[in-house]
């Protein structure tokens, strides 16, 4: 007779924790971990005592304090007696504006570069070669420096557009005005203006709202979801009958008439700009600064894109090509249709990063007097207020917002163009 | 086998913060050399020549201190900053002394915890324009476009003044004076502004200086001299005597070159006391007793100084003006040695 005994219970000792494998590692993750915290809270508390001990708490109470500086080039309505947190506002308005003009430059020139290096043409690839290699291979900041010299020391000077006999003439039919200052160019104007919202009353976020420019977008948005609805309907036709109606010409109809509609009623005209003083005055100003910075950091980041684009086509295996011309689609419908549809998902992940370093390298601009946030709440706000700490910090919080939420986008766009598994 | 493993406690220690800052002075000579923030280059002020070496008027202020406290007016280290880099550099300890036409005002003194040590330049901010334009006031710069600074006291008096005047400008901020420059010849900027000082020493380096002028307007008061960080009073004592007995040297009539003869020849007891052959000025300092001897001779006194680097015989060419010592009806007057 036998008796069943229980297998003995194993208890947990504490010398499991090291010596039982099933446990270590948690063991060893737990210990670096409060190894790592106790680091992290060393450096905080350090900092902390030693700006107390200087008489220099963190507090950012300075953030309401007028700013007393002027911002030349301001999106919202700024002047020197409003908040240090309104001149960041600008600056970092000044920011999101290049950063996305130069992702969307980049991208383009990025593509066509990438495209055109893998010409059969033996010059334009060569060529294409040579301006990859150039700018990629020299830091962006030289290229900002150079762009803004050339701008400065290349182009007229205001004063040469005065007198009977002027140096300096403006260009397309006296529309445009291209200066060393930067250049004018027309603006929209609207003579039966809708107004402006105006929100959050006098606080450091207050910003207006153009109704006109929401009445635009919205007939342009009513106008596109017309055109995809008559799209719709032709391919339901061609579905059914193997015809396919011709819609281009309404398309092309609601495309532009309500629009053209809508700026006849707000009595839409261009606004020129005119030698005045100093400066030329009206028209839309862009800044050498902007200029210069735009250009370097496109043409810079358009060698890196051109060089991913690059390396997605010719990811894609010959065979696809073949095939598509088996079925007598054109060259450039292969790659339009067939080539880079399927280079995107080898493109789009490493692109992302480009528009990252594009944004990050707009902290350069400060090289040539263009006033981002590094410009205004890194630069002169921290320089008058002597807060380094709290602007550096809320500088990195900026940028990580930025950096994260275009990545956010973009990840959402990958996910939209990635291979579907069934 | 029951052998346990005993985690001790965790201990955290050595959380203690830094002690506050060492004495400067012992820091400058165990390194042997002092290390001084100056602009990045600004003819007259601070300006490196042919051969590199640093010269003007501000870099004679760190030659007197590295003299009066190393013995050696060469034992300077020279770092150049820029308006918005130079407050970082020194409350970082990377530089020991400012002495770059910085502006003395009440927040960089209490707010940004400077200690302005003196003045050894009585400034005021003024505009400058090409003749051709044909401007004869400030108050005729509407809509001009405007280079300054960034990081300075005049990017603030310049939107003051426009404000208060309600004239439009568009301001072009610049980090150095050497890009201003660039910008404002190539017609960029139709106006230049900065301390009359700087804008005299920036035209002199023009290639036709009489092509350009300043206008009447001084909009601002800037008294510009040397800086320290608070908290360290021996420093700064250091600092402020040897800027003070410069100027008390050219008021006492001592050179650089009778300094050495008259210590021992004059009955001036004030003499006596400030190159050290009676009393114990510089014990009380914790330097010998020939620390303001030293420091005269590195570069003269003061009226020397100004002479030879942006006096009425240079380029440069400013008057006394202001700059005067009080017994001919300017500010300079240093508090007395005794």
């Amino acid at each position: 007779m036998t008796t069943l005994t229980d297998p003995p219970k194993e208890q947990f000792r504490l010398s499991m924790l090291l010596y039982d494998t099933r446990y270590r590692s948690a063991t060893i993750q737990v210990i670096a971990m409060l190894c790592f915290m106790l680091l992290a809270a060393w450096l905080i508390n350090n900092t902390a005592q030693n700006l107390a001990a200087l008489g220099k708490p963190i507090d950012f109470g300075f953030f309401s304090e007028p700013a007393s500086y002027d911002i030349n080039q301001r999106l919202l309505e700024y002047t020197s007696r409003d908040t240090h947190l309104r001149a960041a506002l600008m600056g970092l308005l000044n920011t999101l504006v290049v950063a996305v003009l130069g992702c969307i430059t980049a991208t383009i020139i990025g593509v066509f570069v990438g495209v055109l290096r893998l010409s059969s043409n033996w010059l334009v690839a060569r060529i294409m070669t040579v301006y990859v290699e150039m700018f990629r291979n020299v830091p962006v900041l030289l290229w900002i420096v150079l762009a803004m010299a050339i701008m400065i020391e290349s182009l007229p000077a205001p004063r040469a557009f005065r007198g009977e006999d002027p140096t300096a003439t403006m260009k397309l039919f006296d529309s445009v005005a291209i200066t060393n200052r930067g250049v004018y160019v027309p603006e929209f104007l609207f003579s039966r203006s809708l107004g402006n919202i105006h929100l959050f009353g006098d606080s450091s976020l207050r910003f207006d709202i153009s109704l006109d420019l929401m009445a635009v977008l919205v007939v342009l948005a009513l106008s596109i979801f017309a055109m995809r609805k008559v799209a719709a309907k032709a391919a339901a036709t061609q579905e059914a009958t193997g015809d396919r109606p011709k819609i281009w010409y309404i398309q092309l109809g609601l495309l532009f008439v309500p629009m053209a509609i809508l700026l006849t009623v707000l009595g839409c005209h261009f606004g020129y700009p005119e030698l005045k003083g100093f400066n030329f005055k009206g028209g839309t100003y862009m800044r050498n600064s902007l200029i210069a910075l735009w250009l370097a950091l496109s043409l810079y980041t358009a060698a890196f894109i051109a060089e991913i684009v690059r390396a997605g086509i010719l990811a894609i295996s010959k065979g696809q090509t073949e095939a598509a011309s088996a079925l007598g689609i054109r060259p450039g419908k292969t790659m339009r249709l067939v080539i880079l549809p399927q280079a995107l998902r080898v493109i789009i992940p490493p692109m992302i990063s480009n528009y990252l370093n594009l944004t990050k390298n707009s902290s350069l601009a400060i090289a040539v007097g263009y006033m981002d946030i590094t410009g205004t709440m890194g630069g002169i706000t921290m320089n008058q207020t002597g807060r380094e700490l709290e602007c550096v910090l809320l500088l990195m919080l900026a940028y990580l917002i930025i950096s994260l939420s275009i990545s956010a986008v973009m990840n959402w766009y990958n996910n939209s163009v990635k291979l579907v598994e069934r | 086998m029951n052998k346990s493993v005993v985690f001790g406690a965790l201990t955290v220690a050595g959380l203690a913060a830094s002690a506050a800052a060492a004495g400067t002075m012992d820091d400058v000579k165990a390194r042997g050399t002092l290390n001084c923030g100056v602009t990045t280059g600004l003819v007259g002020f601070a300006a490196p020549d042919a051969n590199g070496e640093w010269n003007g008027f501000d870099v004679s202020v760190c030659r007197a201190v590295a003299a009066a406290v190393l013995g050696d007016a060469s034992a300077v280290t020279f770092v150049p900053t820029t308006g918005k880099t130079r407050f970082t550099a020194l409350a970082s300890g990377e530089i020991d002394l400012l002495a770059r036409n910085t502006t003395w005002t009440f927040s960089r003194d209490v707010d940004l915890k400077f200690t302005f040590v003196g003045v050894n330049y009585y400034d005021g901010q003024g505009f400058m324009v090409p003749k051709e334009l044909g401007v004869s006031s400030a108050k005729d710069l509407d809509g001009a476009t405007v280079c300054i600074q960034t990081g300075t006291t005049t990017e603030l008096n310049l939107a003051d003044f426009f404000r208060t005047n309600n004239i439009s400008y568009e301001p072009v901020p610049i980090e150095t004076n050497a890009e201003a420059q660039q910008q404002y010849l190539a017609g960029a900027c139709d106006v230049y502004t900065t301390d009359a000082s700087g804008l005299a020493a920036t035209r002199a380096s023009f290639e036709d200086p009489a092509g350009h002028a300043l206008l009447p307007e001084i909009i601002s008061k800037e008294p510009l001299g040397p800086l320290v960080r608070h908290g360290d009073n021996e420093w700064g004592d250091v600092v402020r005597w040897t800027l003070n007995a410069i100027i008390t040297a050219e008021e006492l009539g001592v050179t650089s070159a009778n300094v050495a003869e008259i210590a021992s020849s004059t009955d001036n007891p004030e003499i006596k006391r400030l190159l050290g052959s009676e009393g114990t000025l510089g014990e009380m300092l914790g330097l010998d007793a020939e620390w303001a001897k030293r420091a005269i001779m590195a570069g003269g006194n003061y009226g020397e100084i100004f002479a030879k680097n942006i006096g009425e015989e240079t380029p440069i060419g400013l008057a006394r003006g202001l700059n005067a010592q009080w017994t001919e009806g300017g500010l300079l007057y240093s508090p007395p040695f005794r």
